[in-house]
């Protein structure tokens, strides 16, 4: 039951935050400066065509009722349409989103794979020079822009050691591996960053949970300093890890944005660039309502997932 | 405190490599060795000489003299964003942390929102409707920035509020902002600053993608992420034109890191 309590609490608050990510984005659009229509159709542009463009685009109408009308569309999975291509945004995203799903997927995978053996080593010989060494790379690799290390990558992998490619993305419908090869440079540039974040988030949670009593506790039953770490502090220290895993999958998408344009693939985050240079309005509120849906849904997702793991929650609260 | 600043490696670390760079920020109000939009075809992709020390772009115009004039943009932003998160963070958070109730539940609901946008989207929505310039950028990633300053100011002080000579200082009639201004912000400063040093970072990796993007500063400003994108064309020609602004950004960068890093392992109760 207080499983169900803890779950219902958290839906609600999903809600409400989606109800607000709602107003922002609906909002943005409508009170900063620049009447739509008229941009679209140029400075020079005659004033009865953007009068028409207004009434096409349904601008003249109160602002609660496109509102409205705009929220009761996103229930029926309208987004709207698209001006430059004239296609509903819904259907612009379908298309698009198994390269995005793709090289989130694999960006996460690499992160997740590289984080637990190199957090767990750094946290077991804090004082040695190799520790730091590699801390002062982590530093590095938070800072690096990714959108240069992907040059860096384009450079070494694809020009000088010929092993990837870097030039048209093969689609996932044409050849899997082939997509996961072109997928793989992206995915690098993109989990480099994310997994030096993690590892020292990682890293300070063991050497705090190895200060603690607990530790001092399982030591002196016996236990070898191994099997202290593996069996207890790890599984402690994985439980905010878990949390982060959550901001780090929006970093993630965040940060594909920019790659996607880098490496040209035909994601969501090339569609959105694209939909800012065209000031295609409707285009580029559908998907950052979208995106925003996207990343409440994988927070909510984190918050079950936490409760699945810590029987605290579920019980405390 | 000052001297435990200089004590921490981080900290002096990211001193000097800022250093560097509000060095060559100060001399390129006075001196810059070429126009920066000065072309001269004849000479382009030059590798550094001592004529260009840092070599020439496609265009032929003096990397070092752009990178010079860029970094006043770059520095303008950060400053701006920071300082627009900053205030405005600094007032949601503590009308949100001190009044509580439904004007905390309210600010809280909207920073949550604000926080599901990830990335530079926030900054991409802001720039679709005014157009792209550098007043546009600084403001729309100042925006993105105030959810994290309200989150940490809120925090300081509801923690701080409880304090018994907070209470203390109301029991003997202190009026709400004096009791916030003089006795609450103070004791709440070192959180806030190590935000600040983080998010300038941040800030100035996202203006350099947005500039990369072409929506951001626009030319014939020079911007270093804007360079990286001219570079990108010529990178198997002449690599050496990608390899500047990309340091420098990274310098940027780790300095603020380090320096936000320094800061927090000086002032966090437990290592101090």
């Amino acid at each position: 039951m207080r499983a169900a309590f803890y779950l219902l609490k958290k839906l609600s608050s999903a809600a409400v935050t989606l109800f607000a990510i709602s107003l922002l984005t609906f909002f943005a659009f409508q009170i900063l400066p620049g009447d739509p229509a008229a941009i679209i159709l140029g400075v020079d542009a005659d004033p009865l065509q953007v009068q028409a463009l207004s009434k096409q685009m349904g601008l003249d109408l109160p602002i609660q009722q496109r509102y409205f009308n705009w929220v009761g569309g996103l229930f029926s999975g309208n987004l709207g349409v698209s001006l430059r291509y004239q296609v509903p945004v819904m259907e612009l995203i379908r298309d698009a989103l198994p390269v995005t799903a793709g090289l989130t997927v694999l960006s996460l995978l690499i992160t997740v794979v590289l984080v637990v053996p190199v957090s767990v080593y750094l946290a077991k010989n804090n004082n040695k020079k190799l520790a730091t060494a590699l801390s002062a790379v982590m530093q590095v690799g938070i800072a690096v822009p990714s959108f240069w290390l992907s040059i860096l990558l384009i450079l070494v992998f694809s020009v000088a050691l010929r092993w990837l490619p870097s030039g048209d993305f093969i689609p996932f419908s044409q050849s899997f591996w082939g997509a996961v090869r072109s997928l793989v440079l992206p995915a690098l540039s993109i989990s480099i960053g994310t997994t030096a974040v993690v590892i020292r988030y990682l890293k300070n949670t063991l050497l705090d949970q190895m200060n603690m009593d607990y530790v001092r506790t399982a030591r002196s039953k016996g236990l070898t300093r191994n099997a202290v770490l593996y069996r207890h502090v790890l599984k402690n220290a994985l439980l905010p890890t878990v949390t982060i895993l959550g901001m780090i999958a929006v970093e993630v998408l965040g940060g594909s944005i920019i790659i996607e344009n880098v490496f040209n693939l035909p994601g969501i985050g090339r569609l959105l660039i694209s939909g800012v240079g065209n000031r295609d309005f409707p285009l580029v509120q559908g998907l950052v309502f979208y995106l925003a849906l996207t990343v409440v849904a994988i927070n909510f997702l984190v918050d079950l997932l936490y409760a699945a793991i810590d029987p605290r929650i579920r019980i405390d609260r | 405190m000052l001297k435990k600043c200089v004590q921490n490696k981080n900290f002096m670390i990211g001193a000097v490599l800022l250093g560097i760079l509000v060095l060559i920020l100060a001399v390129s109000f006075f001196y810059l060795p070429y126009d920066p939009n000065g072309m001269n075809t004849q000479q382009k992709f030059q590798l550094p000489t001592p004529a260009h020390p840092l070599g020439t772009d496609n265009f032929g115009r003096d990397i070092l003299s752009r990178v010079m004039k860029g970094s006043q943009s770059v520095f303008l932003v950060g400053f701006s964003s920071v300082g627009i998160g900053f205030l405005f963070g600094l007032l949601f958070g503590a009308a949100a942390g001190y009044l509580g109730g439904a004007v905390d539940e309210v600010l809280m609901r909207i920073t949550d929102a604000l926080m599901a946008f990830p990335g530079v989207i926030l900054a991409l929505v802001i720039i679709t409707v005014s157009g792209s310039s550098t007043l546009h950028t600084a403001a729309a990633l100042g925006v993105t920035a105030i959810p994290r300053f309200c989150r940490i100011a809120r925090a300081g002080f509801l923690q701080i509020k409880e304090m018994d000579y907070v209470k203390a200082a109301r029991s003997r009639g202190a009026s709400p902002l004096r009791l916030m201004a003089l006795h609450i912000l103070p004791n709440m400063v070192s959180p806030l600053l190590v935000t600040a040093s983080v998010g300038f970072a941040g800030a100035v990796l996202s203006e350099a993608g947005l500039s990369y993007l072409g929506l951001g500063i626009q030319p014939p400003e020079p911007s270093w992420g804007m360079m990286l994108f001219e570079a990108q064309a010529y990178l198997l020609s002449s690599p050496w034109y990608a390899f500047i602004p990309g340091c420098l950004i990274t310098m940027m960068v780790l300095g603020f890191n380090l320096l936000g890093d320094g800061l927090r392992d000086v002032t966090d109760a437990r290592t101090a």
